[in-house]
């Protein structure tokens, strides 16, 4: 049964298993990944997280040092390890590169060469020296155990198995019997991956149809979904998440890759965050508002947890300490109850991955951002013209409804306001990170709304201003339509995404991508005729757009073969005046670059203008209620004034 | 009813004698917030400042407007704190409470075991000591 669980292997060479060794293997990778999670977290969460899976995450590179290290060989055969379990070429120890480590560990030990032929053959289990205490730290106490059975025995399992290691240090042939029947729990083996978790996922089933634990638990079993659901044959909820498995080991990959947090228990899948948004709107139809405490505390108490629990729960998740959940607060609450539900002590602090603005800038969503975003450019103070113009941008749809400033929503602006240009600006996400930190330090209890967004500027320097306006997006088309007709035929350059730049005519022997054909293609038809005026046209809207790279288009120009539209030559030379040298290459690709730039900064533009027009109005209303209040100030004040000389005499 | 909501103190050692300081304090507060009755209640300062000075320690009041008192007891010998200081560890002390308060889960009334609450007494009172 095993062996077939074994053969699930990413890449590399199929690794086959035997029980005892896969045992024994995903004990020491749930002791890496527990070893290695936040804030000691998943304390008991290794005791199932290691039937769970040796799915759950990737192994920390510290225990597993430490682990290698322990195997007492030398450090050059730990490196060749390393390198050749491909833990190096991924970046990380995910089960399939631990297990073959451990293999080759094995290997290494018996006097074999570190070699991947090696670790085909039967291997006695590796051998590690480690302190009892080590083991016991890291097994830490599992707190509560909810019922699932497989978890003390298990645990005991570990500990012995591990002594064992300790004390004999050598017949490893006794390791693995000794540890078959040690793993008493029936259902180990097969169901390693998803008995304890499904058992805690059927009770919480007849607990509440909100509690939904069925994507966290599926997120555990990663890399391997073929082998080990597969090797889970028997009980219902392993089948259906099996195929939750599957779809979800997909989207694990590239998370673990993006992220920089090792805490793999409290990241939040895609589906785990669409599950907690629909909730969130379930309880509270507007996403970008908040959920009162007392609305969250009638929620969150039916996951019948302890209310101290659910306290300190609270206290992690309400960052702002405002008495009330905004989305991604709301997220991070519900996912540290279901990890709780789930087996897993709560961290001392909230970890990175559940913060909100890793949250936001990780999740943004559309529609909660332009909402938000409505709301914060209402309150908005004046900011740097650059960060307003990006901002806007993204409120273009929801100008209309404004919904009543509050000061609540200030907090959640900024974060909304952060996300919107996440998502909006096609640039670096990166800079996020950085100015998440800057809007947390802003949390303090004066709400301030300084914040910096860098991403923001950067990506307004990189798409530049415009100083003039933008050509009018038709004609962008018809630019496309006119340069190309010749062009068309040829292998044309990219840009033509944005429309804004006509696809550069024809790089000949460049490479393009099918987005420059697209284009040309479909206008060519149409435009046929037109080409000559839409030259004239094309030229001064070329010229509004200052690109770093306006040489590139007239020397694209120069580059088409046949040009019957000599017009478009002369006027495109005319403006690219200055530029006319280049390769053709490096502007292929730079066309793509600028093109794109182009059509962000336009539509950009576009956007800033009708959101400045929406601010002006709005600010001539709130200048109009500042008078407003300030009369009635003061002839409170007056009133007051009357009454007084009574009193004091 | 006067019960503790939280109490801590650092040198653990007398714990018992810094509890009954701290309990019987609280009629000196009493007395001091009634003193001030015939005055418009926000005129109320709520930090009360140095209730009693006994040989060996002082006792500082605050008292929020939800009449919630905090007491704190500094070692005479510890000169180096000024009132100031006394009294931006009562405003933190009071934000924390705020915080407390906004947690839905937090019934007021109960003891408190705000994590959150425990951290920053600890801190003041390293700072302190």
């Amino acid at each position: 049964m095993e062996a077939a669980a074994g053969g699930g292997c990413g890449s590399g060479p199929p690794l086959l298993l035997s029980e005892g060794e896969q045992q024994c293997y995903s004990e020491l990778f749930a002791r890496c990944a527990a070893a290695g999670a936040a804030g000691g977290g998943p304390g008991s969460g290794p005791p199932e997280a290691a039937r769970a899976v040796p799915s759950a995450a990737t192994a920390a590179a510290g225990p597993v040092a430490d682990l290698f290290r322990a195997s007492q060989l030398p450090a050059e055969t730990l490196h060749q390890i390393t390198e050749l379990c491909g833990a190096k070429r991924v970046g990380y120890f995910g089960p399939t590169q631990f297990y073959i480590a451990l293999k080759l560990i094995a290997a290494a030990q018996s006097g074999l060469p570190v070699r991947i032929e090696s670790i085909k053959c039967e291997l006695p289990l590796p051998r590690f020296l480690m302190s009892k205490t080590d083991a016991e730290i890291r097994f830490g106490n599992p707190t509560e155990l909810h019922g699932t059975k497989v978890q003390i025995p298990y645990l005991i399992t570990e500990k012995n198995t591990f002594k064992r290691m300790d004390d004999e240090d050598k017949q490893q042939e006794t390791q693995s019997p000794t540890m078959s029947p040690l793993a008493s729990p029936p259902s180990s083996p097969p169901h390693y991956q998803r008995v304890p978790l499904s058992h805690a996922y059927g009770k919480l089933r007849s607990n509440t149809e909100q509690m939904h634990p069925a994507p966290y638990e599926a997120r555990q079993p990663l890399v391997q979904p073929e082998g080990p659901s597969s090797g889970a044959p028997g009980t219902k909820p392993p089948r259906h998440q099996a195929s939750l498995i599957r779809s979800f080991s997909v989207e694990r990959e590239p998370q673990d890759n993006n992220s920089n947090y090792p805490d793999e228990p409290w990241r939040i899948t895609e589906e785990q965050r669409e599950y907690y948004v629909n909730q969130f709107r379930s309880l509270q139809p507007d996403p970008s508002s908040f959920i009162s405490g007392s609305v969250a505390k009638n929620f969150f108490t039916k996951s019948k947890l302890s209310i101290p629990e659910l306290s300190y729960i609270w206290e992690l998740s309400d960052a702002d300490c405002d008495g009330a959940l905004t989305l991604p607060e709301f997220c991070a609450a519900f996912h540290l109850i279901v990890a709780r539900k789930n087996g897993y002590p709560l961290p001392e602090g909230l970890p990175p991955t559940l913060q909100t603005e890793y949250l936001q800038a990780a999740f943004p969503k559309p529609k909660r951002e332009c909402a938000l975003f409505d709301s914060y450019s209402e309150s908005m103070p004046a900011n740097q013209q650059p960060r307003d113009l990006n901002r806007m941008e993204l409120s273009v749809k929801d100008m209309a409804d404004f919904p009543v400033p509050t000061q609540d929503v200030t907090s959640d602006d900024k974060q909304g306001l952060k996300s919107t240009v996440d998502e909006a600006l096609p640039k670096d996400v990166s800079e996020d990170p950085a100015t998440s930190k800057d809007s947390n330090s802003l949390k303090a209890r004066p709400r301030s709304r300084s914040y910096s967004s860098t991403s923001i500027e950067e990506a307004m320097k990189r798409g530049e201003d415009p100083p003039t306006p933008p050509p009018r997006p038709q004609k962008t088309h018809s630019r496309a339509s006119s340069l190309d007709l010749n062009k068309v035929f040829q292998p044309s350059v990219p840009a033509t995404k944005s429309g804004l730049l006509p696809p550069p005519p024809a790089l000949p022997p460049r490479p393009c991508p099918s987005q420059s054909e697209q284009a040309p293609e479909a206008e060519i038809h149409p435009q046929l005729n037109r080409a000559p005026s839409q030259a004239a046209e094309s030229s001064p809207a070329k010229k509004d757009i200052p690109y770093s790279q306006p040489p590139s288009k007239p020397i694209r120009r120069k580059f088409r073969p046949e040009n019957p539209a000599t017009e478009n030559q002369d006027t495109s030379t005319a403006v690219g005046g200055p530029a006319t040298a280049a390769a053709v290459k490096p502007h292929a690709a730079v066309q793509k670059q600028s093109s794109k730039q182009k059509k962000a900064i336009q539509t950009a533009i576009r956007k800033n203008k009708e959101a400045n027009a929406v601010l002006a109005r709005l600010n001539s209303e709130l200048q109009q209620q500042l008078k407003e209040v300030h009369q009635e100030r003061i002839a409170l004040e007056n009133q007051l004034e009357q009454l007084r000389p009574v009193t004091v005499l | 009813m006067n019960y503790p909501l939280y109490i801590r103190s650092a040198p653990t050692e007398n714990e018992l004698k810094f509890h009954y300081m701290v309990h019987t304090s609280l009629d000196v507060v009493d007395e001091k917030i009634s003193a001030m009755g015939k005055a418009l209640v926000d005129q109320r300062e709520l930090y009360l400042g140095l209730l009693y000075p006994t040989e060996d320690y002082k006792v500082y009041g605050y008292v929020t407007n939800s009449k919630v008192k905090f007491v704190m007891v500094v070692d005479s010998s510890n000169t180096a704190l000024r009132d100031n200081e006394i009294r931006s560890m009562f405003r933190k002390l009071h934000n924390s409470y705020t915080d407390v308060m906004c947690n839905p889960f937090y019934n007021p009334g109960d003891r408190i075991q705000s994590r959150a609450f425990d951290s920053m007494v600890t801190s003041m009172m390293i700072q302190v000591c």
